[in-house]
This record gives structure tokens, sequence and C-alpha cells, in this order.
């Protein structure tokens, strides 16, 4: 699905502070499948999921969705393939306070312009699969830790995405909470998606879900499976 | 309600009001007409060359006709250097004092 | 279409979510300024009304009045001063006008007599102004002494009161017959307070007014564009009087503004930063707040718009009546009729939308255009 060809990224190019965060990564994203990146923290898993997201640009390398190079795209189109291609769940969940549960949900489709009804409707589904019909109307601050990170992967899924990408996803989240993300996650890659995460917490790292494991150091993999 | 569709609403109504502003201004100007032209007739009837606003002194009351070398009023352009260009009255000590150059009467004559 | 519309009012939506989070300061700031355009527009409405009602009403003002100065200083017209007119080319017609003011103690007001020359007055009858129908309590049929400058008791029946809807010209005014006035003031026979002079051609009334004065050394001239400029000054002077008292507030509320809109929190910032990772382009979260900008200044404007056409036109503007009228003991009351200067309303339009507008863009502009990465590495 995703297909990156030594990809370098620095940080502060050029500067006295200059700091390489990837040397070289070479990594092929299956489609349909889960993928770990695990390692320690100053490995650049977090960079190279800003890369495989979108959200950020290689400093050198490319980087394939679906067999076409978008590592030159401007801005503008990045934003696009990031809102169709992709969603996803931050460590910190990042959800907007002061908004309820369902506006939350809802807040990737704006600049799609699709009506109101029907995202609405579409995140009310979400939302009662993940067992949060009825804290909808919630703001989200006064929802609790798993609330909110299942609200964040609401609102990652409602663009309908192919690829789903969490970081950290259990950081924040005690044993019982993190194998509740797992079932989803298990009901999320049977549906089909694809899903890179990082991690590197062995609950998820071994569990049954995640099909492949990237281990990273120092910016570059040492190991795959 | 849609908060879009109710901002959207509040919008409506605003503009709404403020078209009617102007509507209402036609409508004034109409039922103001008939006086207007009454006073403009009078004007040219009498040959008035003022408005009565101010009618504490000949200077206020007829500023267009008063004195080309009176106090204050010896520039051509200069304006309103009198009292009533003021913007509140004097207090009402202030003309207790002048009282008796007042060409006081006791009643009403 | 359909789209663009929709996403507009995702937009709108999104928009009102955040103002609604602090709703008090918004609704405040909603309130204010408002409350600034309502004092603005509220003094350029009056003032122009008035001085579109002083330029229509006075229209038909005499082409030129000339006064005849002594030392400098306005003086009788001597007889046989008007005849010398006569031979002035382009002079229609000409007449000695007979007014004066009388001080009237009772109510420590001035009142202009005047003796029209075109209007039958009997002897011994007055016609009266309508201030003076209020302040003294006057109607047709009423006896009024007035005692004259020279001691005199003087008794007047009034025969009519002039009609209130020309009360801004006539409030003040006593009409009474040229015998009465003369008797009343001891005004020496043959002599007139001034001379008012009629010209057909408009373009040759400052000719006119040349000439009298090359025939007429001690004369002086009051030309109609001279009386219409005069009035339109005095109420331009009153506007920029109001102005000037309002620049502080002006100032003030400028520097709010400016404060809560080009501010940018670290929460706001944060928030763009999401938007920004969850797929919102740059000019989405542009729009979002050119929206949020649009919303409260145009609210403002269109709220504060109305209100002041209310206490202009409905309410008299009792707010600022005594700086943009001033004030008088005999004051007349009249109806304004608006008149709307697009152009004012426009200028205000401008001058009360547009930079605020654009000073909550500003900001945003450089923090929209942040890597949107930052979110995940915060």
């Amino acid at each position: 699905m995703i297909e990156l060809n030594s990809i370098r990224k620095a940080f502060n190019q050029g500067r006295h502070n200059e700091y390489w965060a990837l040397s070289g990564i070479d990594l092929s994203i299956p489609e349909k499948r889960v993928t770990a990146l695990k390692g320690p923290s100053g490995s650049g898993k977090t960079t190279l999921l800003t890369i495989l997201g979108c959200l950020a640009r290689p400093t050198e390398g490319r980087v394939r969705l679906k067999g076409e190079d978008i590592s030159g795209l401007p801005e503008r189109f990045l934003t696009e393939i990031r809102r169709q291609t992709f969603g996803f769940i931050f460590q910190q969940f990042n959800l907007i306070r002061g908004l309820s549960a369902i506006e939350n949900v809802i807040l990737p489709a704006f600049p799609t312009g699709r009506p109101r009804r029907e995202l609405r409707e579409k995140a009310e589904a979400l939302l009662a699969d993940v067992d949060l019909g009825h804290r909808r109307e919630a703001k989200v601050e006064w929802l609790s830790g798993g609330e909110q990170q299942r609200v964040a992967i609401c609102r990652a899924l409602i663009n309908d995405p192919e690829l789903l990408i969490a970081d950290e996803p259990t950081a924040n989240l005690d044993t019982k909470l993190s194998q509740e993300f797992l079932a989803i996650l298990e009901k999320l890659a049977a549906a089909g998606r694809t899903i890179v995460l990082t991690s590197h917490d062995p609950l998820v790292v071994e569990s049954d879900v995640v099909d492949f494991v990237v281990s990273l150091r120092d910016g570059r993999i040492v190991d795959e499976k | 309600m849609r908060p879009a569709n109710l901002a959207l609403a509040v919008f409506a109504c605003a503009l709404a009001a403020f078209a009617l502003t102007f509507a209402d201004a036609a409508r004034l100007r109409a039922s103001g007409a008939g006086d207007v032209a009454a006073t403009a007739a009078l004007v040219e009837r009498l040959g008035l060359t003022d408005l009565a606003l101010f009618t504490e002194a000949r200077y206020t009351r007829h500023p267009t006709q008063a004195d080309l070398h009176s106090a204050f009023q010896d520039h051509p352009v200069a304006l309103e250097h009198f009292p009533t260009g003021a913007l509140m009255p004097p207090p009402a000590g202030m003309l207790k004092a002048y009282e008796n150059l007042d060409r006081k009467t006791e009643a009403p004559d | 279409m359909k789209t663009w519309i929709e996403k507009q009012k995702h937009l709108i939506d999104f928009t009102l979510a955040s103002l609604s989070r602090r709703k008090g300061k918004n609704l405040g700031l909603l309130f204010i300024y408002g409350l600034l355009v309502f004092v603005l527009a509220s003094v350029a409405l009056y003032t122009h009304a008035l001085r579109a009602e002083a330029q229509k009403v006075l229209a038909g003002t005499p082409e030129i009045v000339l006064q005849r100065l002594v030392a400098g200083r306005h003086d009788l017209i001597p007889p046989g001063y008007i005849e010398k007119i006569g031979r002035v080319r382009g002079v229609q017609k000409q007449e000695g006008r007979l007014w004066g003011y009388y001080y009237d103690s009772v109510v420590k007001a001035n009142y202009t007599f005047m003796a029209p020359r075109d209007m039958q007055i009997e002897r011994g009858e007055i016609v009266v102004g309508p201030a003076l129908e209020r302040s003294r309590g006057l109607a047709a049929g009423n006896g009024i002494s007035f005692r004259s400058y020279s001691g005199e008791l003087h008794t007047f029946i009034v025969g009519d009161v002039l009609p209130q809807g020309s009360e801004l010209v006539s409030a003040d005014l006593v009409l009474m017959n040229e015998a009465d006035f003369r008797a009343f003031f001891r005004y020496p026979e043959g002599h007139y307070t001034d001379i008012a002079l009629a010209v057909a051609n408009p373009q040759e009334i400052r000719n006119v007014a040349l000439k009298l004065m090359a025939a007429l050394p001690d004369s002086r001239p009051i030309l109609r564009d001279e009386v219409l400029r005069t009035y339109a000054s005095i109420f331009d002077w009153r506007e920029g009087i109001m102005l000037a008292l309002l620049a502080a507030a002006i100032l003030a509320f400028g520097i709010f503004a400016w404060e809560k809109a080009a501010g940018l929190s670290a929460e706001e910032k944060r928030e763009i930063g999401i938007l920004k990772a969850i797929g919102w382009e740059t000019g989405d979260v542009i729009k979002m707040k050119f929206w949020e900008g649009l919303l409260i200044s145009l609210l403002a404007f269109l709220l504060g718009y109305v209100a002041a056409w209310l206490h202009v036109f409905h309410a008299n503007a009792a707010l600022f009546e005594p700086v943009l009228k001033g004030w008088a003991v005999l004051y007349p009351s009249f109806r304004l009729t608006p008149h709307i200067d697009g152009l004012q309303v426009a200028t205000l339009f401008f001058f009360t939308v547009f930079p605020y507008t654009a000073a909550v863009l500003v900001p945003i502009w450089r923090a929209a255009t942040t890597d949107p990465d930052t979110v995940m590495r915060s």
C-alpha cells in the first residue's frame, strides 16, 4: 500500500542543531494488515509515522502511495490525500475541547462539504459501535481517557479511510482499556483496513492482532517480522 | 437547530431590518414631504434666512446675518463661538448673577 | 455549489461552536462593537439629515440679502437707499425687510419680530411661531403684552399660529403689521433692517453682488450660497466635535478588538494544528476564521445601524440631541426627514466591518501555514 525508499529526515537542517531522525528507511506497508512500529523513544518511529501519514515530507527519499509518488506533491494535495486516505489517532487524542463528542467526530469531514445530517448519522453509528452512543452530546473534556480515545477512533473513521494511523494508542490507558482498544483494533482489521501504529507496549506489539512488527533504533530499521 | 442555520436566520433578520430602514426612510420622507415643502414655502414667502435653532442672541439666531466684525465672528469661516454652541445650557447659578441686568419683570406683562 | 454552501455552513458551525466556548466574552464584544456602530451611525444619520433638511428648507431664501454697515456693524437702511439699487442690472425685485429681536424676560428667550410684506396682518394682531404657542401658552384669539425697549406696554391679539410642521424655521417668530412694528420698536419711518434682492439668473448672483458693493461701498451682500454653506459647516462642525469626543472611545475599542481578534492563544494554535492534521486545508482554517470575523463585525454593524436608525428617526436622537443640535431656551421641536447618504453608510460599513475581519485573519494566516506534523511532535 505504501512504499518507502531510502527515506531520510532531518530537523533543523543546515543549523548547528541539525539532527537526523531517520537515516535510510526502506519499508513497505502491506494492505489490509496491521503493522506496528516499535522502538525506544527517540528511535524515530513517530517521525516515520508522520511521513507515512503524509503529515510531513521526507528530506530525502521517495514515498509511494498505491504506486504513486507523493513525496513531491505540494501541501494542498497532500492535505487532500491525508483527508481521503488516512485516519489519525493521536497519542494525546487531540480532541477539540468545548465541542461535544459527535461534533469532534464529524470535524474531519467538514472540508468535504458532505451534508450535516449524513455526517451525524454516520458519526452516531460509529459512536454506537464503540459503545459511546449515549455520550455523543457530552463535551469531550467530561469524558474519561478511554472514552476520549474511542471518540478519537470514531473521528479517524468518519471519512472512511483505507488506512489508520495510531501513535502510541495505549500510552495513556491502563491494561483493561488497552485490551478494549485491541478488541476495537481487531474489529477494524477484520473489516479490511490497513493499520499502522507505533508502540513500545508489549501488550500491543505481541498481540495477535498485529501482523508485522518493525523495530527501529536510531533512525534505522533493525528488525522486521 | 443547526448553529449555522440559526446564525443565518439571525443574519437574515438583521439584513431585513437593515433593508427596512431604507423603506422606512422612503415612508418618512413621503409623509414629511408636505411639511418640508410648506416650510420651504414659508421661507420663501417671509424671506427667512436662518433656522430657528438657537435664539439666545442675535448672532446665534441669525448666524448668517450676524455682524461681520462682531466678537469671535471676524473671519468669514469662523463659526459658532457662542454659548448656544456649547453642549449644555449654562448652570442655574450663573443665570442668577445676571438677573438684574435681565430686563427683569416680576410678572408676565 | 451545494457542496460549497454545505462546506461554508460546516465552517460556520465550527466557528460558532468555538465562539460559544467563551460566550460571555464574545457577546460582550458584540455588544460593545454594536454600541460603537450605533453611536457612529447615530451621529452620521442625524447630522446628515439635519444638513440635508437645512439645505432643502433654506433653498428658497433670498438670493441676496444686503446689509448696510456703519463702523463695521450692521445698521439701518436709510430712506432712498433701496432706490439706488434699482439701477443695478439683473436685479428682479428688491424690498426692504423689517425684523428685529425682542427679549422676553418671562421665559428668558429671544423672539424674532418681523413685519412681513407679503402677508396681511391687521393692526393689533400678531401671528406667532409654534414655540411661543408652547412656552407662553398662546392660541389664536389670546391677548399678550410685550414691554417694548422704550418701556411701554403693547398688547396684541394672536391672530394665528404658524404651522407646527415649519417650526424648524419659524419657532420664535412674531409677525405683525408694519405700523405696529415701527411703533413697538420706535423704528424710524422709511428705514429698514436690510434689503432682500431677487436675482433671476443664478449665474448672475455673484456679479450682482460685486456691482452692489461697487455702487454701495458701505453695504455687505450675503448670498444664498453662503447661507447654505454656513449651515452645512455648522453641522459638519458639530459632527466633528462629536467624533472628537468619541475618538478616545473608538481608540479604546480598537485596542480591545485588536487584542481580542489578533491575539492567538496557545489553545487556538493547538486547535489549528489539529484541524490541519485531520485534513483541513490552510484555506479551510482561514475561511473558518474569516467567518468568525465577518459574523461578529457584520452582525454588530447591522444591529448597531438599525438601533441608530430607531434612535435618530423614531426617538429623536434623544442621546445626542444636545451635542448635535446645541441647546436653546426656545428649542424648536421638529421631526427630521431621513436623508440617507449611501456613501456615508458604505464608509461606516467599511470602517467597522473590514478592520475587524482583517484583524482576525492576520495572525491566522501565520498560524495556519505551520506544518501539520507539529501535533504529533508536541
